[in-house]
């Protein structure tokens, strides 16, 4: 592989594995994701791309390899402390508080970088600066109008965007999305779409997406996952041009449970 | 926390109607309404965990208990201990209690938590039901209630049926105001996303075993405060106050009062207590009702009496709504 | 403590962890399989103890009385499956604890109601009152070894049962995926009154069995309730495998304890919970 972008990685896995029993989800996978770019991970389902995700934001545990960010080891910390490295994450299947309100949700994002919520007596709503962060991500993620609204009467596509502001609230450097788009219609994918765009001028963003055409218009890079393992990485135009990738999606790939 | 204009106006009119009740209320039913307040916060204690944590102890009984023995263990035969030490002493050792207990239990989750606390709670219970040194199943008498004196100049006599009252009535409101300002405030909101969604808050950044642990260690010694206040009450250290019994019963305070509500659970102890003591002259085996009762408010007001309010004090349910967190 | 007395302990820990085993699989496997938290699971070992004293005072034979008590016990577990828990089915844990908190008051008071406040032995059948001599004056009681042995034979059935039958192969289904057991045809609320008969079939069974030796009284259920709670919690709630390797740890951690450390012996199991806990929060065998 021929890598253009001479760059220190931001994140970096080395033989990364995960087994669950006998099956191997994710296998010697090693990556380097570069500061600043929009890496997108593609493959059929069962691939391992969100099992991927959920290794490096600290959900799962692997079974096997590393994983160092801004090289310092990350490998078994817990969510919550990836989380306070700057990695923030939001997931496939939408994952908010549903009997928060916008605002709430974000404030709880928001909340998490104090040096402490073990706090007991102030009100949380006179702490300023949590305030403005999770204004700023309600802003960012563009439910402004939705502010007070409850997240479980809005609609499917605006707790899709609830999602990505949670985790923005977190400040977030170093960006894992999880399938943005997943479900949604067409009008409600170009915003995302915009908005992933906006947020990797000043982020770097690590990007799961089935939806191709959305995928080779944002990414700066492409890796292809299959059965596990990573078949090649590029920029879109040598995925494009790749004849294993081709047949990996065209050959006998059939699309096996998710993954 | 907010709260509709009906409930509100029913809470404050329940509130002069406690706060006037010695005046006309006679003995027996003053005695009974501490008492009622005194398991009201216990049940709030509950609901802290329940309600808001997401967390379903089923042994909360055995601080609430655990308390009365520790009053039972400091106060000595001959003459009264003053209150500035024993209720310091007596909470430390619940808190103690509750930090070890939780910091076994919190770590599971689900039904795995519901019976580690449960099984935890039958040790205390085994412990003090067995030791023949604290009076065995037979539980052991207070000499002396807690003297709350300066130098010699006595403020209050617990051994006075009014001033205790006033005290419970005031330990009541202190505990509501005390959870509703905790609630409110940064840990607060933690504790709450925990029980909407803990892996979501963990990857928020929020370790969140340690909020659980805490949360687990407050509800604990509030219970262990209302402990405090019933062994003060009966000058007596039962045994059976740290049984599942109990905390089945309380968890009822809390469910049939509307759990996550604070206000709910303390209403369900007072409806609850009542009903009981009510029943006994009428019924002989009140636990029947109780059993058939509990039974009918699972399967038809899963939401509480609180529920059941709200509900009626607001007839169009809104989905917009509740302002800053 | 010699070598005779060490062994007769053994025996008694090992017999008590049997019955143990049979109280607890039956709670693992409602829950393993159904969900359900059932705080009454108690209630059935005691009635089958009681059931088991008034047929056997009627019959004159326990053989007789665990015939013709079983079924009653089972009937009345399905009563209450049909009428109770089959509500709870998708309902928080919360609410199974409270409505079967709530079974538990309603049952214990018809037992006072029905047979009272005192004690009832049951007796040994003639054939198992005798005992074996171990040395020249230890001797060990014959029905407790029938116990064993008995209890051997249901490990071995309940193995059978849901490692090669159709019903087992059900059951497993069901465990692990309740929507395609559904899709596979299976009758799932048909599968779970199988499964509470079972459950009810194994607590009442044990009561019966343990009669003779534990005597029968007011609140035993509950006591056994919280001992099943612990040897569940042990082995890890819903395995099978880990509710047996529990109830042998128990069974022998009590006997043991109320021997060596008799002042403590009422918290001795608690402490081997809370190690256990220590190290595998999920119980032995349970699902992390």
């Amino acid at each position: 592989m021929t890598d253009p972008i001479p760059q220190t990685p931001i994140l970096q896995t080395q033989a990364l594995t995960k087994a669950f029993g006998a099956l191997v989800a994710v296998s010697n996978v090693s990556l380097d994701f570069a500061e600043g770019r929009v890496h997108a991970i593609i493959g059929p389902n069962g691939a391992g791309k969100t099992t991927l995700i959920n290794l490096l934001s600290g959900d799962l545990l692997p079974t096997q390899g590393t994983i160092a960010y801004r090289g310092e080891d990350i490998t078994h910390l817990p969510s919550n402390a990836v989380s306070q490295m700057g990695i923030g994450r939001s997931y496939q299947k939408t994952n908010i508080f549903p009997d928060f309100t916008c605002l709430q949700n974000c404030w709880l994002g928001a909340q998490s970088r104090l040096n402490t919520s073990m706090k007991f007596l102030r009100p949380a709503r006179t702490y300023r600066r949590v305030m403005e962060r999770a204004e700023r991500a309600i802003e960012q993620c563009g439910l402004t109008h939705r502010r007070d609204t409850r997240a479980a009467a809005m609609s499917y596509g605006e707790q899709r965007q609830l999602e990505i502001g949670m985790m923005l609230a977190t400040e977030p450097g170093l960006l894992l999305l999880d399938e943005p788009l997943a479900g949604m219609g067409p009008d409600e994918s170009g915003q995302v779409i915009d908005l992933i765009k906006r947020l990797s001028q000043h982020h770097t963003v690590i990007l799961i997406e089935h939806d191709m055409d959305a995928v080779f218009a944002v990414a700066d890079l492409l890796t292809v996952m299959v059965n596990g393992e990573v078949l090649e990485t590029g920029t879109p135009d040598q995925i494009r041009a790749s004849q294993a990738v081709q047949d990996a999606y065209l050959g006998t790939e059939d699309g096996g449970h998710h993954g | 926390m907010t709260m509709s204009r009906p409930t509100m106006a029913l809470l404050l009119a329940v509130l002069a109607g406690l706060f006037t009740f010695p005046f006309y209320g006679g003995e027996f039913y003053v005695e009974m309404m501490a008492e009622m307040m005194i398991l009201g916060i216990f049940a709030m204690s509950l609901d802290l965990l329940i309600g808001f944590t997401g967390l379903i102890s089923f042994g909360h009984a055995a601080f609430f208990g655990f308390a009365g023995y520790m009053l039972a263990i400091v106060t000595p035969e001959s003459e009264p201990i003053a209150i500035w030490w024993a209720l310091p002493v007596c909470l430390a050792a619940v808190a103690v209690a509750a930090l070890v207990i939780g910091w076994f239990s919190v770590r599971t989750s689900g039904i795995y938590f519901i019976m580690i606390t449960l099984a935890f709670a039958q040790m205390m219970y085994y412990y003090f039901n067995e030791n023949q040194d604290l009076g065995g199943s037979d539980g052991k008498f207070i000499s002396w209630d807690p003297m709350v004196a300066i130098g010699d100049w006595q403020l209050l006599d617990l051994s006075d049926l009014t001033t205790l009252y006033y005290v419970c009535f005031g330990s009541l409101i202190f505990v509501y105001l005390l959870l509703t300002v905790m609630l409110n405030a940064p840990f607060g909101q933690v504790i709450r996303g925990i029980r909407a969604n803990e892996n979501r808050t963990r990857a928020l950044g929020f370790a969140t075993f340690r909020y659980k642990l805490v949360s687990f260690v407050i509800a604990g010694t509030l219970a262990g405060f209302a402990g405090f206040l019933e062994a003060v009450r009966t000058d007596f250290a039962n045994p059976a106050y740290l049984g599942w019994h109990e905390s089945g019963l309380v968890m009822m305070f809390v469910i049939l009062g509307g759990m996550g509500t604070l206000y709910g659970p303390a209403l369900g102890a007072l409806i609850l207590g009542l009903l009981k003591s009510e029943m006994q002259d009428y019924i002989e085996r009140v636990n029947l009702v109780m059993g058939f009762f509990v039974i009918a408010v699972v399967l038809f007001l899963p939401h509480g009496v609180a529920g059941l309010v709200e509900r009626l004090g607001r007839p169009k349910a809104t989905d917009d709504g509740e302002a800053a967190p | 403590m010699d070598i005779a007395t060490f062994l007769i302990q053994v025996l008694n820990g090992v017999q008590y962890g049997f019955m143990l085993f049979l109280v607890a699989s039956g709670l693992t496997l409602v829950f393993g399989i159904m969900g359900i938290i059932n705080l009454a699971h108690g209630a059935f070992y005691m009635f089958g103890a009681y059931v088991v004293y008034w047929l056997t005072d009627y019959t004159g034979s326990l053989t007789l009385g665990v015939l013709l008590g079983l079924p009653l016990v089972i009937v009345l577990g399905l009563v209450i499956e049909r009428f109770a828990i089959s509500y709870l089915y998708k309902r928080d844990h919360l609410y199974q604890v409270l409505l079967t908190y709530g079974l538990i008051l309603i049952l214990n008071e018809a037992q006072l109601e029905i047979w009272g406040t005192n004690f009832y032995s049951v007796p040994k059948p003639d054939l198992l009152s005798g005992s074996i001599p171990l040395t020249e004056n230890l001797d060990y009681p014959v029905y407790r070894l029938f116990i064993s042995v008995v209890c051997l034979a249901i490990v071995a059935a309940l193995y059978l049962v849901i490692g090669r039958t159709r019903l087992g192969m059900m059951i497993r289904a069901g465990a692990s995926d309740r929507e395609m057991a559904q899709a596979m045809g299976i009758n799932i609320s048909r599968l779970f009154a199988i499964v509470f008969a079972l459950g009810v079939a194994l607590a009442a069974f044990s009561g019966m069995i343990g009669a003779p030796i534990s005597s029968v009284f007011p609140g035993m259920g509950d006591q056994i309730l919280i001992i099943s709670f612990v040897v569940v919690v042990i082995g890890g709630i819903g395995s099978v495998k880990g509710a047996f390797i529990g109830a042998m740890v128990i069974g022998l951690a009590d006997t043991f304890g109320k021997v060596l450390v008799p002042e403590f012996a009422s918290i001795v199991i608690y402490a081997v919970m809370a190690l256990v806990l220590l190290w595998r929060p999920q119980g032995l065998f349970g699902k992390a």
